[in-house]
């Protein structure tokens, strides 16, 4: 390792970059522990998924770049298919609990006469399993 | 100072996998777990790169980029597995 040649700011900036990344991913586990419902836990652990990796890697973007003194920017792919497929998992979680147990659904605000959604959820928790305009839906 | 930071970062991301891995093993819900899965392997990608920045070797990007790949699999098969009981929707 080479790091004698790093500038002193450089090396504040790395440090700082994959700090920040750690303690990100410390508050996030530490969200994933503490919070209270299924819901506000999957709230937790995405700015893991953004941030601390985001920090991470964008830390090691420019170490590499600056030891091999060129442009290393595979780390690049990493963080974009982590960025793309975080909301995706959390989306269906998400979509996962709400089907388990459809009672959790928040109902729709606006008219709650004729479209009710609490009734609709219910009615296709009864067929569970089966499904078929349930899946009409999505 | 690199060096320094790179080993307080790894002790920062082991205590983050620990504390995933509490939720892992005391989670109420399947969800719960499948979520304390998806922490974990996140970190873990973080870990590995760190390795990789610790080790001064290129090998272990390829490693991080796999873990990604198989980790979002892993997480939406299981996520569509509890949720509607089967994973490729067929009609």
């Amino acid at each position: 390792m080479t790091a004698a040649e790093l500038p002193r700011w450089l090396e504040i900036l790395i440090s700082g970059l994959l700090l920040l990344g750690g303690l990100t991913a410390v508050l996030g586990a530490l969200g994933l522990v503490r919070f209270r419902t299924f819901f506000t836990r999957l709230h937790a652990p995405t700015k893991t998924s953004t941030l601390g990796i985001g920090g991470v890697l964008l830390g090691s973007i420019v170490y590499l770049s600056w030891i091999s003194e060129m442009a290393v920017i595979h780390q690049v792919l990493i963080a974009m298919f982590v960025f793309l497929t975080a909301p995706i998992s959390a989306h269906q979680m998400a979509k996962a609990m709400l089907d388990a147990n459809p009672d959790m659904r928040p109902p729709l605000p606006g008219n709650t006469e004729t479209d009710s959604p609490r009734r609709e959820t219910a009615r296709a928790g009864d067929q569970a399993g089966t499904g078929s305009d349930r899946r009409s839906q999505h | 100072m690199i060096g320094m930071a790179i080993s307080i970062a790894l002790l920062l991301f082991a205590v983050a996998m620990l504390l995933a891995a509490w939720r892992l093993l005391q989670g109420p819900d399947i969800l719960d777990r499948v979520l304390a899965l998806e922490t974990l392997y996140t970190n873990a990608i973080a870990v590995v790169i760190l390795l990789g920045l610790k080790f001064a070797t290129q090998l272990y990007f390829e490693a991080a980029l796999l873990m990604a790949m198989l980790g979002f699999i892993g997480t939406v098969v299981t996520a569509r597995f509890v949720g509607r009981g089967d994973v490729i929707d067929h009609d």
